[in-house]
């Protein structure tokens, strides 16, 4: 007979299992600046890279002249596109299929590209070195506007000559890419032809940067006496970082070890593969030294992964009452000098075509144009799923828009054209299978929140105000539903060069009853070291605080394809999940053993294995533990570990319901944002504590995109917003509070039910500040203005509909 | 590049130094005496990542040279604290999640603490501007601004309970 104490609710809670608000095991070291960064270690005779970087945007490099540089005491090497072109490593392949420059090969096509890695003793020695390194350069013509290149006789891609093909199907132009197609043409021009309305718009996403606080850096250590390999970096995929260098340089993949320590934020930005990583490995194979690089604030801005560039032409097709009848776009994107999008192999432009929204529309068409300019290369998910965020603005601006034409309530008429929740799983008109959904539920549920029809009455005062003379402020209530695509992806047709888009999770107990689990992701502030070891917990029966997460070390992770694209909970998340199933099921056999009686008479009970109707015998996961590794047990191996890969059949689909409601100065162009209110679904909730620091954050990424934030090039292609002065971050001054809340709707393919929801705010927050902004000024005509929105633009609108008398 | 010898107190441990005048203040904590926490962002004063106190202030050491900090006391994320008995801002922060990925964490509770000297009963506003030097990218602030002032709150529950 067992001791039944303590009771069923302790025993639930001592786990601190899925759906509890547990603290953060991180934070007990980042509170205490024991965070340990890339720039925080340290070699001995570690030596220190930094890049000479182009002036100019497009320009032919005469001559590169480093012996001033070399003479300088304590610079070991200077390298140049020549000494990596015997070791095949002047270019190296991009994720989007193309090819990049990893040092300027008879030309520079963006300003801030690398020409030259300078390595030196210290970094002050490297960065007088830098400035002694002699370029003459030859400028050519400047190509900013995708437009623009697509009619110009500039070629700037001259390695590309000749070719009227490459990764993505036909080239039509010298500075053309791709075109990227999904949907019914044919039959969505059709519907647009003999439609009772149609809106049209060109909705620009601008180009902007997902600047974590920590830059991107690397260490390389190339250890000769055993021929190994060791790389630190900002990867949001080590395993690929991995793949990607044995592939390049030739050393077996067994001989690098690639490691993410501590990453200060990522957003997509550390997801690609750069010159510097690539530089820094080099540089430590000819010198035989650690040699460490990490990039300031400019480069980062100029020449690492910016996201977004998005000229999308829209028509969107309704009745007279509004049913949406046909969805119609067309992208000109704008991806830089070297096509380095960061999206799964065979969608060029993402999952853009989920731009069909939460909306039951049934036909719709979308063309994608890639284009080379003289601007940074990347395209990268700025905390989004590949060209989600893209989507998300064009469906719910259309949305606007079309409202504006048909003269009706925008929040009418999102709930008349939502896809219903019995229509779940919904094939949409350009090919995904939306999992699950309770939209309608949501939008009632926001709509209630914060008193639509009061706000609406209040809104109207407003304005009869403004135009009576007694007041300069305008009100704007933003509305958005979104619905996101995330947790890429089935293997079927989610690769990252080649690699399949599983991920893994592999776990060991310990006799004594504790665990670790290691996974295939990388955190970057997302909190897997909590929100893992809870799945576990609930899975496995073992206390959450008895369980290490481990993640980012090649040597001891397995395989996958890391954190970026809301994929980990999705896809990790499951793959975690699964591997618990299969420690539950032997231990299931191990209880069976010590309780003498058949498998199938044990049943799982929080933290143990009971015989079923007698629930005071039973052995707990500790016992089983213990005895997995001190009884030989008949016909089961010693031992008690387990490990997954997790191919996912679908994607994950999470949505919600924002609303912002905000004050324009008109004369000011200023905005205050008076309320904001977020309801997200994101299937089932594993921390909501983690969950709700999620959306506060994504959301004020939002803020900053939509208010203010761009990287914007003048004519000559030089980048105007290289610095924090430059490039807006909001301060705690300008970021309001939020107010959360949530439905839960599980995803039904999904072992635990969870869909991802580190991305959603970002693009449910974006379409719900710029809708805010449009619709202040929707009584006075307008129809569509581009972000950002910031002051002096929002005082240009005000302007341009004569609202300054 | 000629030396010159400074004298810096960090942490309240003595520290005689050679630099060279050019060398910042944040390059000699991290490189040379090895404190870590403080972390570099932006190097133009715009994100307060390296922020430490010196003589009672809080001073972004990105844009400070070391050789101007000469004589002065310093305090380091490291020096507020011991693993055992942790400072309330830093309990605040892990039980308010005031923080997501740590890198700007050691500059804002470094920053936090000196505002609650100079203002001890700080309004969300008074936290809210008194913080604007310090940027965050993945908390949207609100469970930051929570922390410090539920820090606020208990040291001044604790100074009541003594007086």
């Amino acid at each position: 007979m067992n001791d039944m104490t303590p009771d069923r609710d302790d025993r639930i809670a001592n786990l601190k299992g899925m759906g509890c608000a547990r603290k953060r095991v991180e934070d007990v070291r980042f509170t205490q600046g024991k965070g340990n960064y890339v720039d925080d270690i340290k070699l001995a005779g570690m030596l220190h890279g930094d890049f000479v970087r182009s002036p100019y945007a497009h320009a032919r490099v005469k001559s590169i002249n480093t012996d001033a540089a070399l003479a300088l005491p304590g610079v070991i090497a200077v390298l140049t596109a020549k000494d990596l072109e015997p070791l095949n490593l002047h270019w190296m392949p991009t994720l989007a299929g193309d090819k990049q420059m990893v040092l300027a090969d008879g030309k520079v096509l963006f300003q801030g590209q690398e020409v030259a890695f300078v390595v030196a003793e210290d970094r002050y020695i490297a960065a007088d070195a830098v400035e002694l390194v002699e370029v003459e350069y030859e400028d050519l013509p400047v190509l900013t506007d995708p437009f623009a290149a697509l009619q110009s006789d500039v070629v700037l891609r001259e390695d590309l000559a000749g070719q009227d093909s490459g990764a993505h199907g036909p080239r039509r132009h010298h500075n053309h890419i791709f075109l990227w197609e999904e949907g019914d043409k044919d039959a969505t021009e059709q519907v647009l032809d003999s439609a009772e309305v149609v809106a049209e718009e060109m909705i620009y996403y601008h180009r902007t940067h997902p600047c974590p606080l920590e830059t991107c850096g690397a260490v390389a250590s190339m250890d000769k006496v055993n021929g190994k390999l060791t790389l630190w970096g900002t990867f949001q995929a080590p395993h690929v970082v991995r793949t990607v260098a044995s592939l390049l340089s030739g050393i077996e993949e067994h001989n690098i070890r690639v490691v993410s320590p501590d990453i200060g934020g990522g957003f997509g930005n550390k997801v690609g593969v750069y010159p510097g990583y690539i530089c820094s490995i080099v540089a430590s194979i000819v010198t035989g030294r650690p040699v460490k690089w990490v990039e300031d604030r400019m480069e980062n801005l100029m020449a690492t992964a910016f996201a977004r560039d998005y000229w999308m032409q829209g028509k969107i097709a309704a009745t007279k009452d509004g049913k949406i009848t046909g969805l119609w776009c067309h992208v000109t994107a704008d991806h830089g000098a070297f096509d380095a999008c960061a999206d799964p192999t065979k969608f060029p432009a993402g999952f853009f075509h989920i731009c069909t929204g939460s909306y039951d529309i049934p036909v719709a068409y979308v063309g994608v144009d890639g284009v080379y300019t003289n601007k940074a290369p990347g395209g990268v998910a700025y905390r989004c799923s590949f060209r989600v965020t893209e989507a998300a603005y064009f469906i719910e601006r259309m949305i606007e828009v079309l409202a504006i034409e048909l003269g009706m309530d925008a929040a009418e008429l999102r709930a008349k054209n939502f896809i219903r929740a019995d229509q779940f799983p919904y094939t949409s008109a350009l090919g995904w299978e939306y999992d699950s959904g309770d939209y309608h539920t949501a939008w009632t549920k926001a709509l209630d929140a914060v008193d639509y029809a009061g706000l609406r009455r209040e809104q109207a005062d407003r304005v009869a105000a403004f135009k009576r003379g007694e007041t300069r402020k305008l009100m704007g209530i933003g509305l958005t539903h979104f619905t996101e695509i995330v947790g890429a992806g089935p293997v079927k047709n989610c690769d990252i060069l080649g690699m399949g888009m599983f991920d893994s999770c592999e776990i060991r107990i310990h006799p004594t009853g504790s665990a670790i689990a290691r996974l295939g992701t990388i955190s970057q502030g997302q909190g897997h070291a909590t929100t893992f070891a809870q799945i576990l917990a609930t899975e496995i029966g073992i206390p959450a605080d008895s369980i290490t997460i481990e993640e980012g070390d090649t040597d001891t992770a397995p395989y996958g394809l890391g954190t970026y694209g809301s994929r980990s909970t999705p896809v990790a998340g499951a793959a975690t999940a699964m591997a618990g199933r299969k420690i539950r099921a032997k231990a299931q056999m191990i209880a069976a053993y010590l309780l003498e009686v058949h498998d199938n008479d044990v049943e799982f009970d929080i933290d143990r294995f009971v015989v079923k109707g007698v629930p005071e015998r039973f052995k707990t996961m500790k016992e089983i533990a213990y005895a997995a590794y001190n009884q030989a047990i008949p016909g089961i191996e010693p031992g008690l570990e387990a490990v997954s890969y997790y191919d996912p059949p679908n994607m994950t689909y999470p949505f919600g319901a924002y609303i912002c409601v905000m004050e324009l100065d008109v004369d000011t162009g200023e905005h205050e944002i008076r309320q904001f209110y977020a309801l997200d679904d994101c299937g089932t909730r594993i921390n909501p504590m983690v969950i709700e620091g999620q959306v506060h954050g994504g959301l004020t990424e939002a803020l900053a995109i939509a208010m203010g934030q761009e990287i914007a090039y003048d004519e000559m292609g030089n980048c105007k917003t290289g610095t924090l002065m430059d490039f807006f971050l909001p301060t705690a001054w300008e970021t309001p509070n939020y107010t959360t809340d949530h439905t839960e709707t599980p995803s039904p393919h999904h072992p635990i039910g969870a869909k991802g929801v580190g991305e959603s705010p970002n693009v449910g927050g974006v379409p719900a500040f710029s809708n805010a902004v449009h619709d202040a000024f929707r009584a006075f005509g307008l129809r569509h203005a581009h972000m950002p929105h910031d002051h002096w633009r929002i005082w240009k609108i005000a302007n341009q509909l004569g609202l300054h008398g | 590049m000629p030396k010159t010898a400074i004298k810096l107190n960090v942490n309240g441990k003595a520290e005689d130094l050679l630099v060279e005048p050019r060398e910042l203040l944040i390059y000699v904590l991290r490189e040379k005496l090895n404190l870590t926490g403080p972390h570099v962002g932006c190097e133009t004063s715009h994100c307060g990542a390296c922020t430490v106190e010196i003589d009672g202030k809080s001073v972004k050491s990105c844009t400070m040279f070391a050789v101007q900090a000469d004589g002065a006391e310093i305090t380091t994320i490291e020096g507020l604290s011991t693993p055992d008995n942790l400072h309330v801002l830093q309990r605040m922060f892990r039980e308010h999640h005031g923080l997501q990925c740590g890198y700007c964490t050691p500059g804002m509770i470094m920053r936090a603490h000196r505002l609650l000297q100079e203002n001890p009963n700080p309004t969300e506003e008074d936290v809210r501007f008194g913080i604007a030097g310090n940027l965050c990218r993945c908390t949207g602030y609100q469970n930051i601004v929570k922390s410090i002032l539920a820090a606020a709150a208990e040291i001044n529950a604790a100074q009541e309970a003594a007086e």
